[in-house]
């Protein structure tokens, strides 16, 4: 019998006040994500039961139980407390998959600060943008990612200390830098955890848009309301079950269902540091016997693209589960799983301002392969009309995706830019930025983007923060960034651009600008493509037509050109 | 002459190391081992084509090709004429 039960009954009983009760929360009492993420459990005599299994690259492997990672959160709490950080300061987590990530995760909500989780794969560049916008006063790293950081140091005046989790003892430490060695120092037993309150920031989350920088999305502790039933719901965690979130903490599905979903619930969770290889991923299932399993459209297709036999070299018999985020799953790859899993992927739809699941496919429910699903109960969704913003009922016809707003995760504002916050509203509703229709029997089907951000491999691109980043190499006097389809990743970043004067379009200039942008930037954000032009279209104003070039490359009519400069 | 698989080695250790302790060789797991995402595989294919002034297939440069530099000389070896 999975959680839900029935969807319908669900449907027509919910209040989120059925999640308040589970958690022993009433309106106006305290509400720390970490607290109830590890000293909770542990009161509810879940001590000892494994919270964390680890393994990194080059075979280590680490375990934690729930006592663990209270104490590792106390500790870490500890030890900013000790550096003079306070309630809402921000702390940026800059590490790769690695424990103390997830530990400190804890250590920083125990104390009231806001953690801003950076993807660890970020350039110099956009670590600056994000660290600059946030005011971030501490940063918590690895020595691997150091120098990244020492380069932007001066110009970043609130960042006042790096913390290094492994420190080389050999290696002086430079400006603002501190070594913590979670391993080498004291557990301690007793910590005054702050008294957070719904309203609390919790987690600062970056995300791109198509125009201007990315935008700081604010959470609260309050959001665990949410995170915690649509972990238990639709993910269907049981106490018995070993769970796998393969999306990372720089994310928001990593901390949303990789940290505060699974362990909210008393939940054993593997990690797994590595890059991606069917074999390895397969190993790591049949290992742990992982029971219940949440991954992403991109990896499921790298999956499929290794082939059929090599599923049957392992036992992954274990698992029961199987659920998908980051971008609409085909239905090709529902049909997959289904043959060489005995399991379909169940799709979930939601977004890093929504902090948690709202249109999904649940257990039990009927599969309408491609589709993405009905909404959460206690979700009011609807399709807005593009021009109006009115909502309609019209099976078939394509619509705007908009939330009622008032759901336990929903973000609070984008930092420091309220402004772009309230305009994610018209009529009451909150945009999504996507489109989608409704079929007669209540499922969403996706069809696209509002804006031009590109979804590569489940992680949205912003068209100009790359065009600015390419105007920044000397060869470059003209940039226009499109997405350009992609078998596995859905789509690419793919550039236009023109030449300055003395420069020569040559494959060795292509490979300069490509890792010019993946250094500076991030290797999502690397044009996979990079075409050379004479000109790009404009309108008469000047103005760059990036539909034009989109529509190129998708093969799809260009639409009324009236306004281009040449015609 | 420098070697093939020196060349890449270099250039694998120039562009996508980021800690100057670590340490790779020719059989250290690129992909696998999390040095080389599968994004940025798509420049070192440029790197390769443009360097050894070769054509590398789509479906040959897989993550698995690309797992070591050692496997890398063997895909470049097939196609240098």
């Amino acid at each position: 019998m999975s959680n839900i039960g029935s969807y319908e009954k669900r449907i027509k009983n919910f209040d989120w006040s059925i999640s308040e009760k589970e958690l022993d929360y009433k309106d106006g009492n305290t509400i720390n994500i970490a607290w109830y993420c590890s000293d909770r459990i542990c009161q509810m005599g879940k001590a000892d039961k494994l919270a964390l299994i680890y393994e990194g690259f080059g075979g280590i492997e680490k375990e934690y139980t729930f006592n663990d990672i209270r104490l590792a959160g106390n500790t870490i709490g500890a030890f900013l407390r000790k550096l003079g950080v306070v309630q809402e300061d921000r702390v940026c987590l800059f590490m790769d998959r690695i424990p103390e990530l997830y530990l400190s995760f804890l250590g920083v909500l125990k104390i009231g600060a806001i953690v801003q989780p950076l993807f660890s794969a970020f350039g110099e560049e956009s670590l600056h943008v994000r660290l600059e916008n946030a005011q971030t006063r501490v940063i918590i790293t690895q020595r691997k990612h150091l120098a990244k950081v020492r380069r932007i140091l001066d110009k970043l005046p609130f960042l006042e200390h790096i913390i290094i989790v492994d420190h080389n003892e050999s290696k002086p430490l430079q400006k603002n830098e501190v070594s913590f060695n979670l391993e080498e120092t004291t557990p301690v037993e007793d910590f005054e955890i702050f008294p957070t309150k719904a309203n609390s920031p919790s987690v600062l989350h970056y995300t791109s848009g198509t125009t201007g920088q990315p935008k700081g999305v604010r959470h609260v502790h309050y959001s665990l309301i949410s995170q915690y039933l649509t972990a238990k719901w639709i993910l269907d965690l049981q106490d018995n079950d070993i769970y796998w979130c393969t999306a990372d903490p720089g994310w928001v599905t990593g901390t949303s269902y990789g940290i505060i979903g699974p362990w909210s619930l008393g939940i054993t969770q593997c990690v797994l540091n590595s890059g991606f290889s069917a074999e390895a991923w397969y190993k790591f299932i049949e290992k742990h016997r992982i029971t219940v399993w949440y991954s992403a459209p991109t990896a499921i297709r790298s999956l499929m693209k290794a082939g059929d036999e090599i599923v049957g070299k392992f036992d992954l018999s274990c698992l029961r589960h199987l659920a998908s985020v980051g971008e609409p799953l085909n239905a090709e790859a529902i049909v997959w799983s289904e043959k060489v899993f005995n399991k379909q992927f169940l799709d979930t739809y939601w977004q890093t301002e929504t902090g948690s699941i709202m249109i999904t496919n649940f257990p039990g429910m009927k599969i309408k392969p491609g589709s993405m699903g009905k909404a959460f109960p206690g979700i009011e969704t609807t399709l807005l009309d593009p021009k109006t913003f009115e909502p309609f009922d019209k099976p078939g016809e394509i619509g705007l995706i908009a939330f009622k707003p008032g759901w336990p995760a929903m973000m609070t504002t984008y930092w420091n830019n309220n402004e772009k916050f309230k305009e994610k509203f018209k009529n009451g509703w909150y945009l999504s930025g996507d489109r989608s229709s409704i079929d007669k029997d209540g499922y969403f089907w996706f069809t696209g983007r509002d804006d031009d951000v590109i979804n590569t491999g489940g992680h949205l691109v912003s068209p100009f923060e790359v065009e600015s980043a390419l105007l920044e190499h000397e060869a470059v006097s003209e940039s226009a960034v499109v997405a350009k389809p992609d078998e596995v990743n859905m789509e690419v970043v793919k550039a236009f651009i023109t030449l300055k004067p003395g420069f020569e379009p040559n494959d060795e200039l292509e490979l300069k600008i490509m890792n010019f942008i993946r250094k500076k930037l991030s290797p999502l954000a690397m044009p996979q493509d990079i075409e050379y032009m004479d000109s790009l279209p404009k309108t008469r104003s000047g103005k760059i037509m990036r539909r034009i070039l989109h529509a190129k490359e998708w093969g799809e009519e260009i639409g009324d050109v009236s306004t281009l400069e040449d015609e | 002459m420098e070697e093939t698989k020196d060349i890449i080695l270099q250039y694998v250790i120039e562009e996508y190391l980021e800690d100057d302790e670590e340490e790779i060789t020719y059989d250290t797991p690129l992909i696998s081992g999390g040095f080389v995402d599968s994004f940025s595989m798509v420049s070192l294919k440029v790197f390769l084509e443009t360097k050894f002034k070769i054509s590398l297939p789509d479906d040959k440069a897989t993550p698995e090709a690309f797992d070591s530099v050692n496997n890398i000389v063997n895909l470049v070896n097939e196609f240098i004429e």
